[in-house]
């Protein structure tokens, strides 16, 4: 390898870091600023181009009108994305081995046509559903509520999960399977005690990844729910208004994206030791 | 129990709980369609095909189209090209490479539509960083987000810092799990780095490749929330996507009706997009004789 290629090579590397850390420094420092800092073009540095100010991660933490209380939408965040990635990663598992497995046939739908039907959801827009949903949830009563949500959140992360899951399945050796069933196991007792155990690395994906879409939602949660009920990214977004304090705005969107990082270091490990390859292709 | 009553009870659960989620939503859609539902006159009457027709002289949603199929291309290319260079720089040996790895992977982690409103600072014309930095590089300073074309390819922009890390992601994994014979067989046929990366890499990643483009295609397909926090499909219509423009017709002027056969027609050349475009990848990159 020669030099002028190593070079290069670093070059390329630390450019797309500058590129991919350019918003989070730019928040991070709006995040320190006031009306003064930000107002009187674009400053960076604190202390020798304004004067850094807690106020804008103050503002996080306060429910009167001056500022957000961000506790409660984070709250409903978390909530609402871990119950849909759990049931959804729960039912999207199962049928998964079930369509990696044994063969289904209904009329002239076969498996692939079943799989193809779980995965094709994610080529529905969300703006195709969204007023049906609203007076689905409505008729139900479930508008404006965190189980509302959950119930549409299903409906975006299984297709996910199968779709990973299906994939990895296939990868395990059916071999595993049988000497199972030789051993007297039923189908149930197969899944449970020989297949879920080597799975860890196609559940961690999946999981990890109903977690990341349902964390990222924006466009329901910000059609279905209106006062009772705030995710977080609708309270963030309602800060982008013509008047927006920069400083809360940018505070709001680091703590709101900071959680998701540690996703990142989960998912590297995997990726690191090879085992994602079997969970998603 | 028999195995054949038992494979039911895995795939049923899922099946049923999905399909009871969407049928009714998939249903509804297509009635209202027929009907003339909007602010003045809710409800399901039936004016037949008016609103298709009335779709067919929309230039507005086909010029909407027109863009998202720019903008999907453009985006998704980039980030294609640009995932593979990154996944290709951090598969072999790289000082720090744990590192990177994780920095590289942390923009599709992020919640789109909050760092659509930092971006949004960002390229600020007065008061963002974006034209410190175009003039640094020696350009005039640009209207970011109120110049039509420019507003494009600050969508542009932001999607590609977004989704690049996705495409990193799958490809870098579907390297990492190449065999090393053929790569031997390569270096003792005294192939260069070019040869070996046209001749073994990219043939072999090709099915890998085939899958991370078509998600993203379909994602990229539904773009509206970057669209929304950042230009509100502005200057004007310039920005707008038919995911937005549907948005705007539906659920701020209510025309529900109208908006329906919008979605459905949308959906429909989508879902015939991209199964076409599957097929012309799947020909166009896996080597001949290969299963799809």
């Amino acid at each position: 390898m020669t030099t002028l290629y190593r070079l290069l090579k670093y070059a390329a590397i630390l450019l797309w870091s500058a590129f991919v850390l350019a918003p989070f420094m730019w928040a991070l420092s709006t995040s320190f600023k006031t009306s003064n800092g930000v107002t009187g073009g674009p400053t960076y540095l604190p202390w020798l181009q304004y004067e850094p100010s807690l106020e804008g991660w103050r503002s996080l933490f306060r429910a009167d009108g001056s500022g957000i209380d961000i506790a409660g939408p984070y709250g409903s965040s978390v909530a609402v994305t871990l119950c849909a990635s759990a049931i959804s990663l729960v039912l999207g598992t199962l049928a998964a081995y079930g369509l990696s497995r044994f063969t289904y046939r209904a009329g002239f739908i076969r498996n692939a046509d079943i799989t193809f039907f779980f995965i094709s959801q994610r080529i529905m827009p969300p703006v195709v559903l969204a007023i049906p949903f609203f007076l689905m949830l409505q008729a139900f009563g479930l508008l404006d509520s965190e189980v509302g949500l959950i119930v549409v959140y299903i409906a975006l992360l299984m297709p996910i999960a199968v779709w990973v899951m299906v994939d990895f399945f296939n990868n395990i050796p059916r071999e595993l399977d049988e000497t199972a069933m030789l051993d007297g196991c039923n189908p149930f007792e197969t899944f449970w005690r020989v297949i879920l155990p080597n799975s860890k690395p196609g559940l961690v994906v999946a999981g990890l990844f109903c977690i990341i879409f349902g964390w990222s939602d924006f466009f329901f949660a910000f059609t279905l729910t209106f006062t009772n009920t705030q995710l977080l990214p609708v309270a963030v977004v309602a800060l982008n208004s013509s008047v927006t304090p920069w400083w809360s705005l940018s505070a709001a969107a680091l703590i709101s994206v900071a959680p998701l990082i540690a996703v990142a270091l989960v998912l590297e490990r995997y990726l690191s030791r090879g085992n994602l390859a079997g969970a998603i292709k | 129990m028999t195995i054949h009553r038992a494979k039911w009870f895995f795939l049923l659960p899922g099946l049923l709980v999905l399909v009871a989620i969407i049928l009714f939503p998939l249903l509804f859609t297509i009635r209202v369609s027929f009907s003339g539902w909007d602010v003045a006159q809710p409800g399901l009457d039936w004016i037949a095909g008016f609103n298709y027709t009335r779709q067919l002289q929309d230039l507005r949603f086909w010029e909407s189209m027109a863009r998202l199929a720019l903008l999907t291309l453009a985006s998704v290319t980039l980030e294609y090209v640009l995932g593979l260079a990154l996944a290709l720089l951090l598969w072999r040996e790289v000082k720090a490479q744990r590192f990177f790895r994780v920095l590289f992977l942390v923009p599709m982690m992020t919640t789109p539509v909050i760092m659509s409103v930092i971006w949004r600072t960002f390229f600020h014309e007065s008061l963002g960083p974006a034209n410190d930095i175009a003039q640094l590089l020696g350009f005039a300073p640009q209207a970011w987000l109120t110049d039509g074309n420019l507003a494009t390819a600050s969508i542009v922009i932001v999607e590609v810092w977004q989704w690049t890390s996705f495409m990193f992601l799958l490809l870098l994994a579907g390297l990492l799990s190449l065999p090393r014979e053929p790569f031997l067989a390569a270096a003792i046929d005294g192939a260069g780095p070019v040869r070996t990366f046209l001749r073994v890499t990219f043939p072999m990643l090709a099915p890998i490749s085939i899958g991370a483009l078509l998600i993203r295609l379909i994602e990229a397909s539904k773009l509206m929330e970057t669209v929304y926090a950042m230009t509100s499909g502005g200057p004007g219509t310039a920005t707008e996507t038919p995911s937005y423009y549907i948005f705007i017709r539906g659920l701020r002027e209510f025309q529900i009706g109208y908006a329906a056969s919008l979605s459905l027609i949308y959906l429909v050349i989508m879902t015939v997009a991209l199964t076409v475009i599957a097929k012309v990848l799947a020909r166009a990159m896996l080597p001949k004789g290969a299963a799809a």
